[in-house]
């Protein structure tokens, strides 16, 4: 007898004892607001250009995380499609071409002759990129400029220009190898001797 | 001693590394080449790691050798300088020593063959000056680490004072198969290269000085141990046994220090500093000779080249020209090569230029360099692992390169690849190994780059709508202060209002008009706050700090404004019963006949309560108790015809003077009072509901319900009083001895009302109708000849007819209107006298509307003939006297209610006779007085309407106000005598 209450009381105890652990944790490591809309959020691509129809990325991500489709983001293209679907651990589906089809990261060029200095397009770029005032010249911060095309509608005198990004010898990057059954010219191999020492 | 210490450089050893052939011979077969002055020179702006140089000249500058042409544009960038005098030929794009074969900007020099330099300015006391000056000038001379990376040598020497240096180890391995340049520099230029040596050991000061060297350069050993005894230099000679890559730097810091630099960390950070030969030999020339990098030693090989050997070459020599030089065969050539054949890279064009790293030209045929063989699966061999420098896994990174999973392969340290080739060389499987590793590391680098940018982008986006909320809140707030500038000021006007109220007048509206005011603020105040909060609830989602602040302070700041505008309005709500009803305020006429109103309702209800009494009188005649009540109720109807007669007078009086009456407060007390009254009532009910029970049984308990009876009515008869107290002004009927019994069919007199109410309807219509077709323009002929008027006449008669039904049904005519007798019979019902007042108030709302109808067809310009032709005046008239004929009706039927009173109620001696005349007459002065004051107010309409019968209208105006005030003094003496008489009864 004195076994079996001893056991329930080590058992009760016990209990007692993780259940006030378990409860210590919950609100010494509470998290404060949505985490995965924060991670969400941080793979898109932070154009804010709206294609996906929602007014920003945090929108976006806000509906991902309320269950919207992955695939509505243009800018970030089949590469963010797959980061949030390993992210989210669903499926990677392709890009959803109703909202815009892939394309190159491009920049806005305003042509500065032609423009007239309404700050229109000051007023609609989400990320401050274009730089002047009224009835002055604007230009682009190209290095700022998100690549969103929000601009070019608003301009009154069509100026504005999307020019794609071209690689630089310093943007270039390496392809990657065509794989198996594939030969490549990049690889040097002088000599096939193959000798390994240590 | 030298001897000795050399031998004593303890050499270590690292892990994996291959022996490819060397094929060093080669190219040491002839001496130290000097190519002619190509046809140009193009130097690309960016030879080195880091920022682009920004050029300093035009095209079509004349330069000198040595001038530089090109600054550093930031921290991480280079001079340069022209290697040789000629003119700025062109600055445009062309094709640069680089592995994807793109093109980037380059200062074109064409060589104007004199190779005149411009003044050289050595620093020669570069031991007395400081150091940072000392790296600043290596800076301005364009020297970069000319080992193969390109990074600039001031930053890498700025970057070894973190710590104290243990190790400064010059790089003299050159392990790379092929290449014989740093070798051929040691061989020509090895004093150049200690004394660049020790001058970099006096920015530098570090323990240990060594010059690492592979042992397949014993003439370069030599040379240097030469030199190195002869000047009894404390620099160190590690020579390091021919393994490949033992000239990378990590590599070479582990053989001579045995410290392997930590993952992620560089060679200052374990107090090891790392120099190429030829950088050494550059600085030397630069703070020695003042010479700027200008040329460096290349490597001219393989079996393309009919004379491979090293050459001294100007920056800006294209590949071609060197290739030419070295005796090129373009038949045999399979690939050219800039750097050696393990981390070299295919160059697509021979136009390409030279540059501050290229070390070696390859032109290599194809038995030398034969097509890589086709990837095949890797079979897990683990030679590549056998042979990375680095300690890395390259087949598991191979795995996670393929699947793009850069994650994983950074977590297997990617980032320590030097990328050296060996892992491919020994793939049985020819597996590109390196390929992929580059291809991956770009990928990373790339998502970094990326993420660095949307983070920026996401920041300025967060920023610009935070500003934009910023400026928005601040419009609002800018706003709200409008707004409660100008409340305050409103309320400060209301304050100052009842002060003045109370003496004047007028308060009474504006106060209204100020709360309806302040109302309408606090409602949108109060929409504003729950926006606020919205927008609060948002930022706290979405964490914007700022904003949260921000948006708290604006609740809090609504809140208050909210709060304030309440405890107005509470102010001004309390203070504006006040005003009314303490103050002199100039009161309307109407809330003085409401009370009027009320009191003569207040009157009618005491006559039929009393009637009832009365009756119950009649079946029990020896009830004292019921005796007195009735005379009770009787004192009490008496004293409500006083405040009857008054509150008339006060009428009159405020219609007259205009003066203020007493409203809220005595209706509010009334309201009070009739209340308890009601509840005393409701228990009275109650009792005799009990006491008829009792009574039908004969129960014992008679006596008792008695009682309580008794008491109740008591209870109700003190209420009485105080609704009877003149001080409380208008009294109060209190429903004490209320009878639950009605003699007359309530059922009929219903149906007959609906008979009166559609006969009117009809009647309505008619007229409309009538109006109509003489709005349309129609005269009085078709109007007549229309069936309108007939069936006009005939609800007209029809109503007639009803209302005579009516009254004479009315068997038991009720007390009703205004001053009408006080004493009813038993018979009498309150429902008959009621309808005897609506059918009074139709027939006066008829008068008006024939009054106003004739008024429209004055307005209408027509004239009195044709007024008098159509049917208003006498519909004005005919209404005026059933008007008239109603009343008498009703003074009859109160007459002949109060004989049987007489006959009753021995108490009660009312002189109804003279009393009803009375009535009579002072309702017709009343109306008297009405009509006039109407007249009166279209007569002012029609003057405004028409200034030119100005003239004619005031003296009709004039003619109406005396009339009205003779009919007013007469209405005044009535009601006087009226209210004598009652006194006298």
């Amino acid at each position: 007898m004195l076994t079996v209450l001893l056991a329930i009381g080590i058992l009760v105890l016990l209990s007692l004892i993780f259940g006030a652990i378990l409860g210590y944790a919950n609100v010494r490591f509470h998290v404060e607001g949505d985490p995965i809309v924060d991670q969400i959020d941080a793979l898109l691509p932070q154009t804010q250009c709206g294609q996906c129809g929602h007014p920003g990325c945090r929108p976006y991500a806000e509906a991902i995380a309320n269950g919207e489709a992955i695939n509505h983001c243009p800018p970030g293209g089949q590469a963010t499609i797959q980061a949030l679907a390993d992210l989210l651990d669903v499926e990677a589906v392709p890009l959803d071409g109703d909202h815009g089809t892939e394309s190159a990261k491009r920049v806005a060029v305003i042509r500065e002759d032609e423009c007239i200095g309404c700050t229109k397009c000051i007023q609609a770029c989400p990320v401050d990129a274009i730089l002047g005032a009224a009835k002055q010249m604007h230009t682009v911060i190209a290095d700022e400029c998100t690549g969103c095309d929000l601009c070019v509608e608003p301009c009154p005198v069509d100026c504005i220009d999307m020019v794609e990004v071209g690689v630089t010898a310093k943007t270039w990057s390496w392809d990657k190898p065509q794989g198996i059954a594939a030969t490549s010219l990049n690889v040097i191999a002088t000599d096939r001797q193959a000798e390994v020492t240590h | 001693m030298q001897a000795a210490k050399l031998q004593t450089a303890q050499v270590f050893s690292f892990h994996g590394g291959i022996h490819p052939p060397e094929n060093k011979t080669q190219s040491l077969q002839l001496p130290l080449g000097k190519p002619s002055l190509p046809n140009e020179l193009i130097l690309p702006l960016g030879q080195h790691i880091g920022q682009s140089s920004r050029p300093l000249v035009k095209v079509g500058d004349k330069v000198l050798k040595g001038e530089t042409i090109a600054i550093n544009n930031g921290f991480l960038s280079s001079f340069l300088h022209a290697p040789t005098s000629g003119t700025i030929a062109a600055i445009e794009e062309r094709l640069i020593a680089h592995p994807s074969g793109l093109s980037d900007l380059c200062i074109i020099l064409a060589p104007d063959g004199n190779e005149t330099w411009t003044p050289l300015e050595p620093l020669d006391n570069w031991q007395d000056i400081s150091k940072t000056d000392v790296l600043a000038y290596l800076s301005e001379m364009g020297i970069i680490g000319m080992g193969g990376a390109g990074f600039p040598t001031q930053v890498k020497l700025q970057g070894a004072h973190k710590n104290p240096l243990t190790h400064f180890i010059i790089n003299a391995a050159e392990c790379e198969p092929y290449i014989t340049a740093d070798d051929m520099l040691i061989r020509e230029k090895t004093l150049e290269l200690v004394l660049g040596i020790e001058i970099l050991q006096h920015l530098v000061e570090a323990d240990n000085i060594v010059i690492g060297i592979e042992d397949n350069k014993p003439t370069a050993i030599a040379a240097l141990k030469a030199i190195l005894s002869e000047r009894n230099s404390q620099i160190q000679i590690a020579v390091v046994p021919t393994k490949y890559p033992s000239g990378g730097e990590k590599q070479l810091i582990q053989l001579l220090t045995g410290k392997e630099v930590p993952s992620g960390q560089y060679p200052a950070d374990i107090g090891v500093l790392c120099q190429n030969v030829g950088t050494c030999v550059a600085v030397h020339d630069a703070i020695t000779l003042g010479k700027p990098l200008i040329s460096r030693f290349t490597t001219l090989t393989g079996d393309a080249l009919k004379a491979p050997q090293n050459v001294e070459v100007l920056f800006g020599t294209p590949v071609a020209h060197l290739l030419e030089y070295a005796d090129f065969e373009p038949k045999k050539l399979s690939r050219l090569i800039m750097g050696g054949p393990m981390m070299g890279y295919t160059l697509d064009s021979a136009a390409v230029p030279i540059v501050k790293t290229s070390n070696c030209i390859l032109a290599a045929s194809k038995k030398e360099l034969p097509a890589p063989a086709p990837e095949q699966a890797c079979i897990r061999c683990g030679m590549c692992e056998q042979a990375c420098p680095a300690s890395l896994l390259p087949q598991q990174l191979l795995w996670f390169s393929k699947s793009q999973e850069f994650e994983k392969a950074e977590h297997h340290n990617l980032f320590d690849c030097i990328e050296c080739g060996a892992c491919s060389y020994v793939c049985p499987s020819s597996i590109p190994l390196v390929q992929y590793y580059r291809h991956s590391k770009s990928s990373i680098r790339e998502a970094r780059e990326a993420n660095v940018k949307s983070d920026l982008a996401k920041q300025r986006f967060e920023a610009r709508k935070a500003r934009q909320d910023a400026e928005a809140a601040e419009k609002e707030a800018k706003r709200l202060a409008r707004q409660k500038a100008s409340s305050n000021k409103a309320t400060d006007k209301k304050k100052a209002a009842p002060e003045k109220a109370a003496p004047t007048a007028a308060a009474a509206p504006a106060t209204t008009d100020e709360s309806k005011k302040l109302k309408v603020d606090i409602a949108i105040g109060k929409s504003k706050l729950k926006k606020l909060q919205k927008q609060l609830l948002e930022a706290q989602e979405n964490e914007h700090v700022e904003e949260i602040n921000n948006l708290q302070l604006q609740v809090t700041d609504q809140e208050k404004a909210i709060a304030s505008l309440e405890e107005q309005l509470a102010q001004m709500t309390s203070a504006a019963p006040d005003a009314p009803a303490t103050n002199t305020a100039k009161a309307s006429p109407a809330p003085v006949s409401d009370e009027l109103k009320k009191a003569k309702v207040d009157v009618a209800l005491i006559g039929v309560k009393l009637k009832k009494l009365q009756k119950q009188l009649v079946e029990t005649p020896d009830d004292q108790e019921l005796k007195d009540k009735v005379s009770a109720f009787e004192t009490d109807l008496k004293a409500a015809q006083d405040t009857v007669s008054k509150l008339s007078e006060s009428t009159q009086a405020s219609t007259n003077t205009a003066a203020a009456e007493p409203k809220a407060a005595i209706s509010d007390e009334l309201k009070k009072l009739k209340i308890d009254a009601a509840i005393a009532k409701a228990a009275v009910k109650k009792v005799e509901k009990a006491l008829k029970k009792a009574e039908e049984i004969n129960a014992p308990e008679i006596e008792a319900i008695r009682q309580q009876l008794q008491e109740a009515q008591q209870r109700a008869d003190e209420l009485e009083k105080t609704l009877a107290n003149p001080e409380a002004a208008a009294p109060k009927a209190a429903p004490v001895k209320a009878e639950p019994e009605t003699n007359v069919d309530a059922d009929a007199a219903k149906k007959r009302k609906i008979d009166l109410a559609i006969a009117k309807a009809g009647i309505k219509k008619a007229e409309k109708n009538i109006q109509l077709l003489k709005e349309q323009g129609k005269d009085e002929a078709e109007i007549n000849a229309s069936e309108w008027p007939s069936k006009l006449k005939e609800a007209q008669d029809k109503l007639a007819g009803l209302e005579k039904e009516q009254a004479s049904e009315a068997t038991a005519p009720s007390v009703a209107t205004v001053t009408s007798a006080p004493i009813a019979t038993a018979n009498i019902d309150a429902d008959a006298a009621k309808k005897r007042k609506i059918d009074l108030a139709i027939a006066k709302a008829g008068i008006k509307k024939a009054e106003k109808n004739i008024q429209l067809l004055k307005d209408q310009g027509k004239d009195e003939s044709e007024i008098e032709a159509s049917e208003w005046p006498k519909k004005l008239i005919e209404a005026q006297q059933k008007l008239a004929a109603l009343e008498a009706e009703e003074s009859t039927s109160a007459t002949s209610v109060s004989t049987p009173v007489e006959k009753t109620a021995a108490n009660s001696e009312a002189k109804v006779e003279p009393e009803m005349d009375l009535a009579t007459q002072i309702k017709k002065e009343k109306i008297a007085v009405a009509l006039a004051k109407a007249q009166i107010n279209k007569l002012n309409k029609r003057l405004e309407s028409s200034p030119e019968e100005a003239d004619n209208i005031k003296q009709e105006i004039v003619a109406t106000e005396q009339r009205l005030q003779s009919a007013e003094t007469l209405l005044e003496k009535l009601i006087h005598s009226q209210t004598n008489m009652q006194e006298n009864r």
